[in-house]
């Protein structure tokens, strides 16, 4: 049963997809109980991959028996357990948060609903665990076609949103899916480890064809998890779709597109020819710089809370992003940590701009005037949120940014560390501004007083499916602080294959 | 005169290039949501004709073995019944999936340098094989079976595309992008 476990992780999400669309037309009730037992079994599912490849290593589960390179095989490591446990517990808690929302923002279609949720779900689990590259083109298609269907469901501004991100996302797809035929007429393989292999062991690397497979497959990806100056089509998206749609491809899509880059420098490419070989590092670096202060001055600007978190979204890809390209084994080991604090920050805050909206139906931050008051609980979920995003001790957000900073001073990349520094700062402005309203309730100079008043005389504590997830998201990050040591000794065992820099230069 | 020859022998891969820029421009420079949503197909397209180059190869044929052929491969081997025959299929078959393996590349892009550490690879499985059936007989057949995947990727893409084209042709009563734009912009 255990050594099915693999498979398991994506099945439930898979099949159920299929069978909530089919129980959705007769009993429309059963679809959001099928999905939470799904992804529940999902959840498990990845738990026991993650405890067995800590305890023997990598796994290699070789679909319908065929052996790789000529089948297709699931490659599971320390890095895709990891981010596979991270992306099904995420959609379990956004699945348990999502009950009142899809009801009151996409009645009669509840069943459809969760049927391309689970789609979405299946699909980032399969990029997360294949070890196929084309099977991951496939993947990505599927999680990114549902996620177009899911944020075209929102409201009017949300269609356009939806028909930009097609057709970015489709040219970041395509890039991809030539980078990999590129790759396939050098090697003819397609699987990641076979690939390097041959890469390796015919001296492939000063290749101009390897060249322009990697410039494809990271402009592609890029594209995918909006790196600064592409990522025109994401704030109007997550800011304009439903509820839970943005609650779930927030903290997810952009990071498994980062899950992606590193699994294609370290793995497919190798970080001896990614590093060193081409040696872009400063480039790069510099991109991200660019790409965090952007995203943070961005996020200064917007009244619009979820807009607002939007923005803040694009200046974590850019820490990642800049992480990676550091080339130092404690910046990875950082970007690898960010990826999984990152995603369970972004939910918790996400998760708390879907109550506020969900409660006050206002949009912008003014909206939060007096909330202490009126919801205690959700506004403690809220404050781990925000100081795991500002990074206070000893919440997630402080110990990836401390092995981001460390990173960046061990390589020498300081306008990295400044630009993080600079960028926690905004952040903390960001917040206390947020939690100032909230607190003190101050108003806007204008002063709609009659209005909110009215408005927020009725607001009270969130409902328990929605309260649950926020408090539960506080919570694991909370506890990813606390067993930082643990989860960072199963990144570095992952790491040790790649003899990466570790000195101070 | 050498350009020429070039552009010549890699006919396919210029086309491939022109098709994807020609989707390109419709995708960036149209404001017609349906027009750019056809500049998308065409650069999928391109896609499709760029892989399907990648399996071809100078003389080779369709990859299907007929009996006869797997038979004639083993003559030597002194296999002569017709229950002997499905095994010997069998056989080649697999003998001919780890050439394809090894060869793959050379083929496809025969003018690279490396090429050359791949021929020996390919020498050596000639002369344990003793098989009449080569790799370099048969096109590669894998590209193809992925184009059949990245056609419906293809499809479903489009599909989706132009049911979100109803939606704001619905919602706004237009499909150009700047009416759409502009209608957000003064109704707010």
């Amino acid at each position: 049963m255990t050594e099915q476990a693999p498979i398991f992780i994506l099945l439930f999400p898979f099949l159920t997809a299929v069978i909530v669309a089919l129980v959705g037309l007769r009993h429309k009730s059963l679809s959001w109980p099928l999905t939470l037992v799904s992804l529940g079994a999902s959840v498990c599912a990845s738990l026991s991959t993650l405890a067995q490849v800590v305890e023997h290593g990598p796994i290699r589960y070789k679909l319908g028996g065929w052996s790789p390179p000529f089948g297709i095989e699931f490659h599971i490591d320390g890095l895709s357990a990891l981010v596979a446990v991270t992306v099904s517990v995420v959609a379990l808690l956004t699945a348990i948060y999502s009950k009142d929302n899809v009801d009151a923002e996409t009645p009669d279609k509840s069943s459809q609903y969760y049927s391309l949720f689970l789609l979405l779900v299946s699909g980032l689990l399969g990029i997360v665990i294949t070890g196929d590259a084309f099977n991951l083109y496939v993947m990505l298609e599927v999680a990114a076609l549902t996620s177009y269907a899911l944020i075209a469901m929102g409201n009017k501004r949300a269609s356009l949103a939806a028909f930009k991100y097609l057709i970015m996302g489709t040219i970041g797809a395509s890039f991809y899916l030539l980078g990999v035929g590129y790759l396939y007429i050098k090697t003819g393989s397609l699987n990641m480890l076979d690939i390097r292999e041959i890469l390796e062991t015919a001296g492939l690397f000063n290749s101009p064809t390897i060249l322009v497979a990697f410039i494809l497959i990271t402009v592609g990806v890029w594209i995918k998890m909006a790196f600064f100056p592409l990522h025109s089509w994401l704030p109007n998206c997550y800011a304009f779709a439903p509820t839970t749609s943005s609650n779930i491809m927030a903290p997810l899509v952009t990071k498994v597109m980062i899950y992606v880059m590193v699994r294609m420098v370290l793995t497919v490419f190798g970080p001896n020819y990614a590093f060193e070989i081409l040696d872009w590092e400063n480039i790069v670096v510099w991109l991200a710089v660019i790409a965090i202060l952007a995203g943070s001055i961005g996020a200064l600007a917007q009244k619009d809370l979820r807009k607002m978190l939007t923005f803040l979204i694009i200046a974590e890809v850019g820490y990642m992003v800049g992480g990676l390209w550091l080339a130092d084994e404690t910046g990875i080991t950082g970007t690898i940590f960010h990826i999984i604090s990152d995603a369970f920050m972004t939910l918790c805050v996400f998760l708390f701009a879907g109550i506020v909206f969900a409660k006050t139906g206002a949009r912008d931050i003014y909206a939060l005037e007096g909330m202490f008051k009126k919801m205690p609980l959700t506004m403690v979920g809220f404050l781990v949120g925000a100081f795991s995003l500002i990074g206070i001790p000893p919440t997630a957000g402080f110990f990836s940014k401390w092995y981001l900073v460390q990173g960046g001073i061990n390589s020498g990349n300081w306008e990295y560390v400044v630009a993080l520094l600079i960028s926690s700062l905004i952040n903390a402005v960001l917040f206390f501004r947020l939690i100032e309203i909230a607190y003190f309730g101050k108003k806007p100079a204008e002063g709609h007083d009659h209005h909110h008043g009215d408005d927020h005389a009725k607001v009270s504590e969130a409902s328990f499916t929605m309260l649950l997830p926020l408090l539960s998201t506080a919570a694991i990050l909370i506890v990813i602080g606390l067993y930082n040591k643990e989860l960072v000794s199963v990144i570095q065992d992952f790491l040790s294959q790649f003899n990466l820099a570790t000195s101070i230069r | 005169m050498e350009l020429l020859q070039s552009i010549a022998d890699s006919f396919n891969y210029w086309i491939y290039i022109i098709l994807m820029m020609i989707g390109l421009y419709a995708l960036v420079a149209k404001n017609n949501l349906v027009k750019k949503l056809i500049g998308m197909s065409i650069f999928q397209t391109a896609i499709i004709l760029f892989y399907v180059s990648i399996g071809y190869k100078d003389g080779a044929t369709i990859p299907i073995l007929y009996e006869h052929q797997a038979h004639h491969g083993h003559h030597d081997a002194g296999h002569g019944d017709a229950e002997d025959a499905h095994h010997d299929v069998e056989h080649a078959v697999e003998e001919a999936a780890k050439e394809i393996h090894a060869v793959a590349e050379d083929h496809a892009d025969g003018h690279d340098a490396h090429a050359d550490d791949h021929d020996t690879l390919v020498d050596s499985h000639d002369a344990h094989t003793s098989s009449a059936i080569h790799a370099e007989d048969f096109a590669n057949p894998l590209v193809h079976v992925l184009m059949l995947t990245a056609i419906v990727v293809g499809v479903a893409t489009l599909g989706v595309g132009l049911a979100i084209t109803q939606k704001l042709y619905g919602e706004f009563g237009s499909i150009e992008e700047s009416e759409i734009i502009e209608q957000i912009r003064t109704g707010k």
